[in-house]
C-alpha cells in the first residue's frame, strides 16, 4: 500500500528566496493495488507535485510517503531501484519523455540493462512482445522508430509498456492523455482501466473531471495544495458537498445540458496566505470526506 | 451573409512537397452566428482560421474565394490584408495569452497597438474601460504587466483588444484550451456576450473540445484531414450526428456521469492520413466502419435543411447503425 | 540551441497542425546531416581552408631546407628559390619558410591541447552545475567567475618569471585552464534547459545514476553544440597564443607564428619593408582562425534545421 501522511511541499520564491510558496499542504491519502485514485485539480493545485513526490523526484518538506510501511525518503541506491521496480510514472508530454536523438525503443533497452541485466536477449524479446501486446501495439509499427515518427498515443502506450515490463504495482499517470486527440484518448484510458482490473494501482492525476469520473474508484479534489473533498467517486461526483467541487462540476461543459448563467464564485477565489491553516477533513458519510470551513 | 468561403485551398510548402492542409472547403457564416470549428489535430481547422486573415507567412494560398460582407478578402496578399485586419476581421490566435509582451504594461501595449493601426486611443479609452468592466476586469488591469494576470484574465484582455474596433468577424483559435475549467466557462461565455451585444457580428470558434462548442456555438462544423465532414446546428451534431467520423468522435467523449464500469467508450482506430499525399476519394475511408467501394470517389458536400455532410453512406441512409457497437459493461 | 539533426522536415512550427509523413526512403539522422553538410558553402570552404593549412603544417617541416632557428649568412633575403629560401630570410638570416611551417604546426598543437583542455574543464563544470543545481551550482559558479576575472597576462608574467624554459605545452595548458569559463556558462545554460525535459526524469525512474544521465542522455543531445564549442575553443586558443607570443610571453625554445610577428616588429621589419617576414604569419593566423569560425557558422546551419535555406 502506498500512503501519504500529512505531506507538504514548500518552495522558496522571490528575490533571495525570502518568499514561500506552499505547493502542497497537509495531504494524506492511501492507494491500494487494483484501485484507481484520481487526483483532480486545476493549475496551481499541486497535483503534479504530489505525483513527483510519489515518484521520488521531489522530496516532501513535511510529512512522509510510505510504501508498505517503509518511508521512501530513506531509500537510496539499491533500495531506491527496488522501489522503482514497484512504482513508475508516465508524464503529460509524450514527445518530451523521449530523448529525441535516439530511437523510441531505447527506453526498453534501459530497463533491460538497469533492472534485468541477467535476462537473456531472447527472453527479453519475448517479454517485450508480451508487454506490447498488453498495450495493443504491433511490434512492427513501433520498434526501431524515432519518437517523431510515432504518434502521441503510441508513445504514451510505449511508456505504459515499459512500466509493465518492470512488473510494477503502482503507476503514477500525470495528465497522460491531455495531449492526445479525443479519438485516441479513450483507448489509452480503457487500457488503464484494463490494467487496474489486473491488479495495478493507479494514481490518475488530471484536471479533467469527466476523465476522472470515467475511470476512477476514488477521487480527491485538490485546491491550492489542500484537499477539499475526497472519497468514492460516485459519492464525490454524485453528491458534492464542498462549494468548490460544486462550482467545478457546474463549469464542466456537458454534451446534453447547457451551462447555467451563474458565476462560479468559489472557484475563482484567490490563493490563501501561506501560513493559513490546512482545513480539516470531516466525514459526511461512509467513504466521503469534506474540508470544513 | 457575413462570411462566404468558396473552395478554399491552402497548402504548406515543405522540403518533402506540399502539405495539403486545407483542400477545398466551402461554407457560410451568417450575421450574428457563432460557428464552431471542431476536429482533431492535423484536420486543418487552425489553418483555416489563420488563412482567413493570412496570419502565417508559411502558408501558400492555392485557390478559392473568401467574401466578407460581400467584399472579397485579398487573402493572397499580406499587405492588402492589412486594411482588413483588426478593423473588419480579427483573430485571437492560439497561445495568444502567452504571447503578450512581458515587459509592457497592458495599457501601454493597447496604446501601441492602436497607434500602429492608425486609431487614436483618446477617443477609444472610454470604450476600453467599459468593455473591460463588462468582462469583469477592473480598469487597474491596464497598469499591470502580463505576468501579474492569471490565464483567464489575460485571455479576456486579449478578447477585448481584438474586438475593440467592432470587427465583422472574430476568429478565436483554441482560446479555452489552456484554461482551467472554471475560467474556461467564463471566457466562453464572454464570447457569447460580445456577440449578443453586437461588438462582433459573427464568430468562428476553433477548438478540439466539442463540449465547449455545444455550450456556446450555434452551428458546428467538423473537419477531417483538410476537408469538411459535417455541418449542423450544435444541438443536432451532438444529439444526432450523421457522418461516421462525427458519430465515432461524439461517442468517444467521456462525460461526467458516465463511468467505465457502466458504459465503455470506444475510440477510433488508426491515424489520420498523411496530408502530403492524401488518399484519393474520401479521406476517412481507411478508418470508417461504413466504407464501401463507392468511397474511393470523393463524396460531394451536400447541404440540406441547414445541415451539410460529405459522405456517400450517410447521405443515403442517415440513420444507419454503425457496425462498431458501443459496448455496455 | 536545440541543434538536433533528426528534426522533422516540415516548416510549420506547430507540429500538431501538420502531419509529418514517414519518408519514403528513411534517411538516418547522420546521413541527413551529411547531405546538408556537403551542400553548405561555408562549411565546405572553412573545412577546405583548414585542411589545406593542416596539410602545410604536417608536410612543411619535412620539405623545409633549413631548421627554423638556424642562422644563415644570407640576411634579409627576399623570397627566392636560391638556397631553398622560398619565403626569404629574416634580418638574422633565418629561413622564414621553415619558421612559418614550424609555427603553423605549433598553432595546431596549441589549438588542440589548449582547446581540448578548456573543453574538458568546461564540460565537467558546465554539466555538473547545470544538472545538480543548488549548492553545487553556486560553488561552481563562483569558481567560474573567479577564473573569468583573473588577469591572465599578469598571471602569465608571474609564471614566466619562475619557469626557466617555457615550451609550447605549458603555454597550451595555461590557455586551456584559463579560457573555459564562457564555455562552461553556455553549457550550464543548455544543460538547465535539457534537465527540465521529461526524458531526464524518465532516466531517473529507470534507476540511472546522475553521471550516467549526463554522459548518456544530456551530452549526446548536445553533441553538435559540443562539437561547435570545441572548434571555437580551438580557434580562440590559437588567437590567445598568438597574442601572448606577440608580447613576448611565448615559448622560449622554438618559433611560433606570433613570435615571428613579434620579432619582425622588434626588428623594424615594417620600416625596412621586409614584408615577407610579417605577412605570412599574420595571414596564416587570420586564415586559420577565420576559416575555423566560418566552418562553425556553416555547422550551425547544418545542425539547426531552422537556419537552413529552403
Amino acid at each position: 500500500m502506498l500512503r501519504l501522511d500529512h505531506v507538504s511541499k514548500t518552495y522558496r520564491v522571490g528575490s533571495f528566496g525570502r518568499g514561500r510558496l506552499a505547493a502542497v499542504r497537509g495531504v494524506s491519502f492511501e492507494l491500494q493495488p487494483g484501485e484507481v485514485l484520481s487526483v483532480i485539480g486545476e493549475s496551481g493545485s499541486g497535483k503534479s507535485t504530489i505525483g513527483r513526490m510519489v515518484l521520488r523526484l521531489l522530496r516532501p518538506t513535511e510529512g512522509s510517503i510510505t510504501h508498505d510501511e517503509v518511508d521512501i525518503a530513506q531509500l537510496h541506491g539499491h533500495a531506491l531501484k527496488e522501489y522503482y521496480r514497484r512504482v513508475q510514472g508516465v508524464f503529460q508530454d509524450p514527445f518530451s519523455s523521449y530523448n529525441p536523438i535516439f530511437k523510441a525503443d531505447r527506453i526498453f533497452g534501459m530497463v533491460h540493462t538497469e533492472f534485468f541485466p541477467r535476462v537473456s536477449d531472447d527472453e527479453w524479446r519475448e517479454r517485450l512482445d508480451d508487454a506490447l501486446e498488453s498495450v495493443s501495439l504491433n511490434r512492427n509499427d513501433v520498434l526501431h522508430k524515432y519518437p517523431h515518427q510515432l504518434s502521441g498515443g503510441q508513445l504514451q502506450r510505449l511508456l505504459v509498456a515499459r512500466a509493465l515490463l518492470l512488473e510494477i504495482r503502482y503507476l503514477v499517470a500525470d495528465e497522460i492523455i491531455s495531449m492526445l486527440d479525443a479519438s485516441t484518448r479513450i483507448d489509452v484510458l480503457n487500457l488503464l482501466a484494463d490494467l487496474k482490473e489486473r491488479g495495478l494501482g493507479i494514481l490518475f492525476i488530471t484536471h479533467d473531471l469527466s476523465l476522472g469520473n470515467y475511470i476512477s474508484d476514488s477521487t480527491i479534489i485538490l485546491r491550492h495544495g489542500c484537499i477539499v473533498e475526497m472519497g468514492a467517486t460516485e459519492k464525490v461526483f454524485g453528491d458534492p458537498r464542498h462549494p468548490y467541487t460544486r462550482d467545478l462540476l457546474a463549469s464542466v461543459p456537458l454534451l446534453h445540458e447547457k451551462w447555467s448563467r451563474e458565476d462560479g464564485a468559489a472557484a475563482n477565489g484567490g490563493r490563501p496566505p501561506e501560513h493559513a491553516e490546512v482545513p480539516k477533513l470531516v466525514s459526511v458519510e461512509d467513504d466521503h470526506l469534506v474540508a470544513a470551513g | 451573409m457575413a462570411l462566404h468561403v468558396e473552395d478554399l485551398r491552402v497548402y504548406y510548402r515543405t522540403l518533402a512537397g506540399d502539405v495539403k492542409a486545407l483542400d477545398g472547403v466551402s461554407f457560410d457564416v451568417a450575421d450574428g452566428e457563432i460557428m464552431g470549428l471542431a476536429g482533431e489535430s492535423g484536420c486543418g481547422k487552425s489553418t483555416l482560421g489563420k488563412s482567413l486573415i493570412r496570419l502565417d507567412g508559411r502558408m501558400r494560398y492555392v485557390g478559392g474565394h473568401v467574401l466578407l460582407d460581400g467584399e472579397e478578402l485579398p487573402i493572397w496578399d499580406d499587405a492588402a490584408m492589412n486594411a482588413f485586419r483588426f478593423r473588419r476581421i480579427s483573430i485571437v490566435p492560439q497561445y495568444a495569452m502567452s504571447a503578450l509582451n512581458p515587459i509592457r504594461k497592458i495599457g501601454r501595449m493597447i496604446h501601441e497597438l492602436l497607434r500602429s493601426r492608425g486609431v487614436s486611443s483618446n477617443g477609444i479609452q472610454k470604450e476600453i474601460d467599459r468593455r473591460l468592466e463588462l468582462v469583469g476586469l477592473d480598469r487597474s488591469v491596464l497598469d499591470l504587466y502580463p505576468i501579474e494576470l492569471s490565464g483567464g484574465m489575460k485571455q479576456r484582455v486579449v478578447i477585448v483588444i481584438s474586438t475593440l474596433l467592432d470587427p465583422s468577424l472574430l476568429i478565436a483559435d483554441e482560446i479555452t484550451s489552456a484554461l482551467d475549467v472554471s475560467t474556461q466557462k467564463a471566457v466562453a461565455q464572454t464570447l457569447v456576450e460580445f456577440r449578443d451585444r453586437r461588438f462582433v457580428k459573427s464568430m468562428i470558434v476553433i477548438t478540439h473540445d466539442i463540449a465547449v462548442l455545444y455550450q456556446v456555438a450555434d452551428t458546428i462544423l467538423v473537419m477531417y484531414a483538410g476537408k469538411l465532414a459535417e455541418k449542423a446546428p450544435a444541438d443536432e451534431i451532438v444529439a444526432n450526428p450523421r457522418h461516421p467520423y462525427t458519430r465515432l468522435l461524439v461517442s468517444s467523449l467521456p462525460e461526467v456521469g458516465v463511468r467505465y464500469a457502466e458504459k465503455q467508450l470506444v475510440g477510433i482506430p488508426g491515424r489520420p492520413p498523411s496530408l502530403l499525399e492524401p488518399p484519393s476519394g474520401c479521406r476517412f475511408r481507411d478508418r470508417c466502419p461504413l466504407a464501401t467501394a463507392r468511397c474511393t470517389q470523393e463524396p460531394p458536400w451536400v447541404e440540406q435543411d441547414g445541415r451539410g455532410i460529405a459522405c456517400w453512406e450517410a447521405s443515403a441512409a442517415p440513420a444507419a447503425a454503425l457496425p462498431v457497437a458501443v459496448e455496455s459493461g | 540551441m536545440s541543434a538536433v539533426p533528426t528534426a522533422p522536415l516540415a516548416s510549420p512550427s506547430d507540429p500538431s497542425e501538420v502531419e509529418i509523413p514517414a519518408p519514403a526512403r528513411p534517411m538516418s539522422g547522420f546521413r541527413e546531416t551529411l547531405h546538408f553538410a556537403l551542400r553548405n558553402r561555408k562549411l565546405v570552404f572553412g573545412l577546405a581552408m583548414t585542411s589545406a593549412l593542416l596539410l602545410i603544417a604536417l608536410i612543411g617541416p619535412f620539405i623545409a631546407q633549413h631548421g627554423p632557428l638556424a642562422y644563415g649568412t644570407d640576411l634579409a633575403l627576399r623570397p627566392t628559390t636560391h638556397g631553398g629560401y622560398w619565403f626569404g630570410t629574416t634580418l638574422q638570416g633565418q629561413d622564414v619558410f621553415a619558421q612559418f611551417v614550424n609555427g603553423l604546426r605549433l598553432a595546431f598543437i596549441v589549438g588542440a591541447i589548449g582547446g581540448g583542455i578548456a573543453a574538458v574543464v568546461a564540460m565537467a563544470v558546465g554539466f555538473t552545475a547545470g544538472y545538480r543545481g543548488g549548492v553545487v551550482d553556486e560553488v561552481l559558479n563562483m569558481i567560474t567567475n573567479v577564473v573569468l576575472v583573473i588577469p591572465t597576462f599578469a598571471l602569465l608574467l608571474v609564471i614566466a618569471a619562475y619557469l626557466q624554459v617555457r615550451g609550447v605545452l605549458p603555454e597550451a595548458v595555461f590557455i586551456g585552464l584559463t579560457s573555459w569559463p564562457w564555455a562552461a556558462r553556455a553549457l550550464r545554460a543548455q544543460t538547465f534547459s535539457l534537465v527540465s525535459r521529461d526524458f531526464v526524469d524518465m532516466a531517473r525512474l529507470s534507476g540511472r545514476s546522475s553521471r550516467k544521465i549526463i554522459v548518456k542522455e544530456i551530452a549526446p543531445n548536445m553533441s553538435s553544440y559540443l562539437f561547435m564549442m570545441f572548434i571555437l575553443l580551438f580557434g580562440s586558443a590559437i588567437l590567445i597564443a598568438a597574442t601572448l607570443d606577440f608580447i613576448g610571453l611565448g615559448p622560449s625554445n622554438t618559433i611560433s607564428l606570433g613570435q615571428m610577428m613579434q620579432l619582425s616588429v622588434q626588428n623594424a621589419a615594417l620600416q625596412l619593408h621586409l614584408w615577407w617576414w610579417f605577412l605570412p604569419p599574420g595571414l596564416a593566423i587570420m586564415a586559420l582562425v577565420g576559416s575555423l569560425y566560418v566552418m562553425n557558422v556553416g555547422l550551425d546551419e547544418v545542425f539547426n534545421p531552422k537556419l537552413r535555406d529552403m
